[in-house]
């Protein structure tokens, strides 16, 4: 230290990389505690209700760090106002459920748990991660097949308008550094660098989804956001896998009817329930619309189980239809707030079909297996 | 500019403001200033430290505090270290006037650092017993596994804040006689202690059912407000190396320690004098206003939170114009004869914390000026409940205490017979998160390797929470 008391230095700190490697480890565990607690973020209202946005908040509360604290809801807190506060002034309101969270950072109080932002897509990969499609059967019609054209390859020969300017140059660059002068200067044909393309084969696919629900009396919000959930996944996953895929929404009570989406999904009726409406409805809608031959079909049907009794043996003999025109079919079961002893489920027990898959669920958390369950592939019904 | 003369400009502009700041009469550790980028201050202020060891939860400060940055939302313009020669990194990219008023009030904390009481017994080669600790745990990830050195450091970093700072303190043997001394008979059991006495334990069979005894053989002694240290004695769980891991957490603990009990007195401090230095020295038109625009960022308060630098700032200005310029009823009451307020700020520094400085100096005048409030969480909204300085005061004061932890001591390291450990939550009106302690009791099990209670208050009962190394439970009691 020199006499004056004080030392000014500048060095160099590019090698280190604490911070940064603490972070990674830390956007690991991250991944690690969303792909723990898929079942419950993947019905996050956040994601299925997104509107547009690409990145997601996730809470995440396996990275707290926890450790003794008081509860700051239940504390007296110190503010400081513009000289105007009385009593009684409300000076923050908690965001409600659902309402995007619009202050501004560090305003609010008692947000103290860990969110991590991820893309909508990269979550899907990780849900996506372990499901498959098990039953896929040649389509009897070869898939059409259009061809396209892919620049994937440089060579040092090729058409001069397909040159590839940069590594053309960055092959002069190198030649001319190998000799000892460096820099950019006199391009001989051995530097040229050509893009060349590659044909390749398009499959065109395609898939349906037949979206149908319960939409009695007996179903609720609760149920229809289930369903809802478990759709969303569905037709983003089909889309991994098809080309196009769409979605046809047959919502029934004791009769079926094509909504729109937005009917499907908010609109409810009241009185009885029979099932065997709408797999009519939906065996009628393949036979004008999708043709097995051109489609693949995949068939959902989401209910509280409270079918007229006398209507199930007939939804049997239906559902046995639709699994001869379908890739699969699934029934799922939503157990709400009202316990019934369902008959359906009960019924369905006797459909002894590979294609076939029926699923209990119970809560927001219930979604992610049922999604597991339908697109899993059991190794005796692997493909081919 | 070329880095060189950048360099040059600001040891100029540094011999000035050094020689001002002595003038004033602080007292400061010869100081190193190092220019960094940004993502190494951002580092260090994750860290706390430029050498600390390596854990995920720094990442995650880091990259909150990066990201901040990144989005232009936050700024940090230095860090600065409370070690002898003292270290301050100044952010690269400030400009020169950023980098005069940062290096003033970074002179104040290493006054601060130096003179206040609290301090005292602050290890200042703390830079280099952190690097040496660090170095110790890379080793540990060879030797044991990266995953079991860092489940590790996430159990005992829960309890870190659980040690007892004041440790000069005398306690134990004095309070325990005491309360003895008030018994009228003594125990059958209670004999003088003799070399031969664990003869006796052998046939230990009848039980002792007088208060006395029970009292005795309590273990530890007296409750135990460092948990840490008594895991680190106590635990039969733990290896050399874990014992090492925690020890290291309880000393840079005991280090950042004075910092968080004087961190409004220390902000205070150094923006006091960053303004009066700042004043002596000359500046243009466009730097004075550059300077007031980022003094009065500085300041800016929020609805939400106390601005240390605001709150610590006035405290003192109204100290000193108090003690420089008294009311004829100070006068007369305190016998205070006016001029002193230079005298007397210094003497604040050198003795008082955050808590005693609020009690000692936080005014009727002052809340009422700052407009400071209560507010509370009412259903979904969060209201002003109170505007009556001693209630603001107070509430301020009692936020502080304990660094603003739960005040929680060992009762019973043999609890139960079965070498159980019993904590004890010192209730005092504020619920502990219940989420939170039903998620750290696992930490401590991992900790103790036997289970694991902690007593607390809910809805005005006594009540239970248990860990028995598979699940949790909780009994009123």
């Amino acid at each position: 230290m020199s006499g004056k008391g004080f030392v000014i230095s500048r060095e160099d700190w590019s090698l280190h990389r604490k911070g940064e490697i603490d972070r990674e480890r830390h956007m690991e565990k991250v991944r690690e505690a969303i792909k723990k607690n898929l079942a419950d973020i993947v019905s996050e209202e956040s994601i299925i209700m997104h509107d547009g946005h690409k990145v997601v908040k996730v809470p995440i509360r396996s990275l707290d760090e926890f450790h003794f604290r008081f509860d700051y809801g239940k504390q007296k807190h110190v503010g400081q106002g513009d000289g105007k506060s009385k009593k009684g002034d409300v000076i923050f309101t908690d965001p409600q459920q659902g309402k995007g969270q619009g202050k501004g950072a560090g305003e609010e109080p008692g947000i103290d748990y860990y969110e991590a932002e991820v893309t909508i897509d990269e979550l899907a990969d990780m849900i996506f991660e372990d499901l498959g499609l098990p039953n896929l059967e040649q389509k009897k019609k070869p898939e059409l097949a259009s061809e396209s054209v892919e620049f994937k390859d440089v060579r040092k020969k090729g058409i001069t308008s397909n040159i590839d300017r940069k590594r053309t140059i960055i092959e002069a660059i190198k030649r001319n550094a190998l000799k000892g002068k460096p820099g950019l200067h006199g391009i001989t044909p051995e530097d040229l660098r050509f893009k060349t393309w590659e044909k390749t084969y398009k499959f065109e696919s395609n898939a349906v989804v037949l979206a149908m629900m319960d939409t009695s009396g007996s179903m609720g919000v609760f149920e229809k956001y289930i369903a809802r959930s478990f759709f969303f996944w569905m037709v983003r996953f089909l889309r991994t896998k098809y080309n196009n895929v769409q979605i046809v929404f047959l919502a029934h009570h004791t009769e079926a009817r094509e909504t729109t989406e937005e009917e499907f999904f908010t609109k409810g009726t009241s009185g009885g329930t029979r099932c065997s409406s709408v797999y009519k409805l939906a065996l009628d809608v393949i036979e004008k619309r999708y043709s097995p031959q051109d489609y693949n079909i995949y068939a959902f049907h989401f209910s509280d189980g409270d079918n007229l009794v006398s209507d199930n043996e007939l939804c049997i003999k239906l559902i046995n239809e639709l699994l001869k025109v379908c890739n699969m079919v699934g029934y799922g079961e939503i157990e709400g707030a009202y316990y019934y002893t369902s008959t359906l489920k009960t019924a369905y027990k006797r459909i002894n079909s590979p294609k076939f898959t029926s699923v209990t669920i119970k809560d927001k958390s219930g979604v992610y297996p049922a999604l597991k369950k339908f697109f899993s592939q059991a190794p005796d019904q692997a493909v081919n | 500019m070329n880095p060189k003369d950048e360099l040059k400009i600001l040891e100029e502009s540094l011999e000035k403001i050094t020689a001002k700041a002595r003038e004033f009469g602080l007292d400061f550790y010869d100081m190193y200033f190092e220019i960094c980028p940004a993502d190494i201050i951002y580092t260090f202020g994750a860290y706390g430290m430029p050498t600390r060891y390596s854990h995920w939860t720094f990442g995650k400060y880091y990259h909150k505090m990066k990201t901040q940055y990144d989005y232009n939302l936050g700024r940090i313009y230095e860090m600065v270290i409370n070690s002898n020669p003292c270290y301050a990194f100044l952010l690269e990219g400030n400009s020169l006037i950023q980098n005069k008023l940062v290096m003033a009030h970074v002179l104040a904390h290493s006054d601060f650092f130096k003179n206040n009481a609290y301090f005292k017994n602050t290890q200042r080669d703390m830079v280099e017993s952190m690097a040496a600790a660090a170095e110790r745990f890379r080793k540990y990830e060879f030797e044991y596994g990266r995953d079991r050195v860092e489940s590790f450091i996430d159990a005992a970093i829960s309890i870190q804040e659980h040690i007892e700072p004041r440790t000069l303190v005398k306690k134990g043997e004095e309070t325990r006689k005491n309360r003895l001394k008030g018994k009228k008979q003594a125990c059958h059991f209670e004999r003088p202690e003799t070399p031969y006495d664990d003869l006796w334990n052998i046939e230990k069979a009848q039980k002792c059912v007088c208060n006395n005894c029970k009292e005795a053989k309590k273990f530890p002694p007296e409750p135990e407000k460092d948990i840490m240290l008594f895991i680190i004695q106590n635990s039969k769980e733990l290896e050399d190396w874990q014992r090492d891991i925690m020890s290291v957490i309880r000393q840079e603990m005991l280090y950042f320690w004075p910092q968080m009990e004087t961190k409004i007195m220390n902000e205070g401090w150094a923006s006091y004098w960053h303004l009066r230095i700042m004043r002596e020295i000359d500046l243009d038109e466009s730097e004075t206003i550059e300077f007031a625009k980022m003094h009065s960022g500085i300041i800016q308060t929020s609805r939400t939170r106390i601005n240390p630098y605001t709150l610590g700032l006035k405290i003192f200005e109204d100290i000193e114009k108090r003690w420089d310029d008294p009311t004829p009823e100070e006068k007369e009451k305190y016998g205070r004869p006016g001029g002193e307020g230079r005298e007397k700020i210094f003497e604040v520094r050198a003795t008082e914390n955050d808590i005693s400085f609020l009690r000692n100096y936080l005014t009727k005048e002052l809340v009422e000026e700052l407009d400071l409030y209560l507010y509370k969480k009412i259903g979904h909204e969060w209201k002003i409940v109170d505007k009556d300085w001693e209630a603001v005061r107070d509430s301020l004061v009692s936020s502080l205490t304990n660094c603003g932890h739960p005040y929680i001591t060992v009762q019973d390291g043999d609890f139960n017979k079965r070498g159980e450990l019993y904590l004890k939550h010192n209730y005092e009106g504020t619920e502990l998160d219940v989420y939170y302690v039903e998620k750290t009791i696992p930490y401590l099990y991992t900790l103790w390797g036997r289970p694991v209670h902690l007593e607390t208050v809910l809805d005005n009962k006594s009540i239970l929470f248990s860990y028995n190394g598979e699940k949790g439970s909780k009994k009123f009691i």
